[in-house]
């Protein structure tokens, strides 16, 4: 029944958080309800799995001795300012916030982590009313089989081996996890690469098996995941490319680039659609503007550079291929590149 | 291992959710005496009955001894009769227990979510909330709140700005909004409802008179903002519950089949699929749902071959005739 168990660990945060002095196991067998019945082998047992209860719990448990002369047995309380939460005030705007952004978490084990702050908080006197801002919803979610063992692996700092993508068996210390676009990520040090690696959560094959005890290893007091994260981010734009674009259309493209100055259209060496606005867009990878490029179809023609040109025109050619039954005329397609100069 | 390690009672809590939330119930019934167990049971997010779970564990605890002067001692004919709760005899237990790393990062990431959609007011008591939290958590502000990042795309400082007043003024906005599916730029009047976060975006529903719908409109899509002088009507709508993802939105709405190649396996785990499965040649054979065939239409293109339509046979024809299109464009501008 767990309403004794309840009862139990209560009972002895009770004993040792009251106690001045450090009370000796068999003193705590004698005092606190629920111990008195068991064998001793069996109270050894529960015990020690009350304490791991009372650590997962987050109540800081001192060991030390209860007496000068008796040293060996050693003796266990709790110290009260370790134990009770600071005092900690937070105003009516303050406390709105954390009520709307307590309604975030939908990944079940973190949104119970979250009640329970709640509660912690109230029981302070703080009053989180989340009505102020009502109108807004703030969601968190983590979908990943392998969120939940690698969040308390992070908090733990426990090493962890998964399976990654492609089969390979990752050994990784973390540090963090970020999550950007919903997706997460767990950064930390891969202990067979030395180095420092992160990994796709969508990407890990299998449910993440802890390989050391907690405390196994200490994260970089300077850890910054945030730059962390941004140095996996897209690469700076080297280049730019030249589009002409559909009126009302490819905002996309529109938004990232800037208008062609005039004198500049006219050294230009492709035509364009009549009506189209012609606009450099800065780029970093042309595989990928290739692809955004082809997904806007007549909406957007190259221009420069000719790389681009020639991969867009190859793309949309493979696609044109995939059609199920062949259209009734099939228009010849010339070569832009060659030929295209006026 | 004994069955205790895990045991859990008959409502499926285990004895470790259970003395968490005793030790925050203690101090907040005696900041709260005679509250009733329905406003108790609501503060702490459980249903009444773990409430009146709760007391029937708590009055049999108390100082060792547990001779009746040491039980924490509650009024069960109050609790019985009136539904009140008076808690007393329980004075060493005055604060709640610190914010363990786990609670304490749960908020902190949840306020850093919410911070990506707001503007200066609220961002400035978020901070605050921040500051404060990371200075109470149990093993150090530094620790816990370096250890995970959550990233919000949110729209600019002026979107967000503006969409906040409009909703606290009740007024009608004019966006121009760009609709990625359909690659192009609108222009629109709507009454904010509500600001949402989801998969890390920020997003806007609102009731659009163009579309005369309730439209969900991305933060930073919004190209340009402007907040109108006209009020908001009242409007009888149920906004979904987006807790459920877009998936749930998708439900009703056509399958289509599609072989991916290697190159384009990724969107298998980009996109909500309902089923996915490995192909002989290192590809994938998904079932995704489409409610709109020019997204699928930009997918294909964008793919560029590397995804090909196994069901309904012609679902994208479309993009190879907008490919087609495109290549007599530039043909025809070759000359």
């Amino acid at each position: 029944m767990a309403p004794r168990k309840t009862e139990r660990i209560l009972n002895l945060t009770i004993c040792l958080l009251v106690t001045r002095s450090f009370l000796p196991k068999s003193r705590i067998r004698e005092i606190v309800e629920g111990y008195h019945d068991l064998s001793d082998q069996a109270f050894e047992r529960t015990f020690e799995r009350d304490k791991e209860e009372l650590r997962k719990l987050g109540i800081p448990l001192q060991v030390g001795s209860f007496d000068a002369f008796f040293d060996d047995e050693p003796g266990y309380r709790i110290e009260r300012s370790a134990f009770e939460l600071p005092s900690i005030e937070l105003d009516a705007e303050e406390a709105a916030v954390v009520g709307v952004a307590a309604r975030s978490w939908q990944h079940t084990a973190v949104a119970e982590s979250t009640r329970s702050a709640l509660a912690k908080l109230r029981a302070a006197g703080i009053e989180p009313d989340a009505s102020r801002l009502g109108a807004l919803e703030p969601n968190v979610s983590a979908n990943e089989p392998a969120f939940e063992p690698l969040w308390h692996a992070v908090l733990d700092r426990a090493r962890v081996c998964f399976t990654y993508r492609g089969g390979t068996t990752r050994t990784l210390e973390p540090w963090g996890m970020t999550s950007n676009k919903g997706r997460w990520y767990v950064i930390g040090h891969d202990t067979d690469r030395r180095a420092t690696r992160m990994f796709k959560l969508s990407r890990i094959l299998d449910t993440p098996r802890r390989v050391s005890k907690e405390g196994a290893y200490e994260v970089p007091a300077d850890l910054d995941l945030r730059a962390l994260a941004r140095s996996l981010a897209p690469e700076e734009p080297r280049a730019a490319a030249v589009i002409a674009i559909r009126p009302g259309r490819a905002p996309g493209l529109r938004r990232n680039g800037r208008p062609v100055e005039a004198e500049r259209l006219g050294q230009l060496s492709h035509a364009w659609p009549p009506g189209f606005d012609v606009v450099e867009v800065p780029y970093a990878d042309l595989g990928y503007l290739c692809e955004e490029v082809v997904g806007y179809a007549a909406d957007a023609v190259v221009l420069e550079p000719a790389e681009l040109r020639t991969a867009v025109i190859e793309q949309l050619r493979r696609v044109a291929a995939t059609r199920s039954a062949p259209r009734h005329y099939a228009p010849s397609v010339g070569s832009p590149v060659e030929g295209a100069v006026r | 291992m004994s069955p205790e390690k895990t045991e859990k009672s008959a409502t499926g809590q285990t004895a470790q959710a259970q003395v968490r939330r005793l030790l925050s119930l203690i101090p907040y019934l005696r900041q709260h005496d005679g509250a009733s167990i329905a406003d108790v049971a609501e503060a702490f997010g459980v249903p009444p009955k773990r409430i009146r779970e709760d007391l029937n564990v708590l009055w049999m605890c108390g100082l060792p001894g547990l001779s009746p002067g040491d039980l924490i001692d509650i009024d069960m004919d109050a609790v019985d009769g009136e539904g009140v709760i008076h808690l007393s005899n329980a004075d060493y237990l005055t604060r709640p227990l610190r914010l363990s790393a786990d609670e304490a990062l749960a908020l902190i990431l949840a306020l850093r979510t919410l911070r990506g959609v707001t503007a200066t007011g609220d961002r400035d008591a978020i901070d605050r909330a921040l500051a404060k939290l990371e200075s109470v958590a149990a093993e150090g502000p530094d620790r816990v709140a370096g250890q995970a990042e959550v990233a919000v795309t949110g729209g600019g400082e002026d979107t967000r700005a503006t969409v906040t007043e409009a909703l606290r003024r009740g007024k009608r906005l004019e966006l121009t909004y760009d609709v990625a599916s359909r690659a192009e730029t609108t222009h629109r009047f709507v009454d904010p409802l509500r600001v949402f976060v989801l998969e890390g975006y920020g997003y806007l529903d609102a009731l659009c008179y163009l579309a005369n719908a309730v439209r969900s409109f991305r933060l930073d899509r919004i190209a340009s903002i402007r907040i109108t002088d006209t009020d908001v009507a009242e409007h009888q709508v149920q906004l979904r519950d987006v807790t459920k993802g877009w998936f749930d939105a998708l439900k009703d709405a056509p399958l289509v089949t599609l072989a991916l190649d290697r190159a384009a396996a990724w969107v298998a785990e980009y996109y909500p699929m309902e089923s996915v499965t490995p192909a002989d040649d290192g590809g994938l054979t998904v079932t995704t749902r489409v409610s709109d065939p020019a997204w699928l239409r930009g997918l294909l293109l964008r793919l560029g071959g590397g995804a090909q339509v196994l069901s309904p046979e012609d679902a994208g024809d479309s993009a190879a005739d907008a490919a087609s299109e495109a290549l007599d464009q530039y043909a025809a501008l070759a000359g």
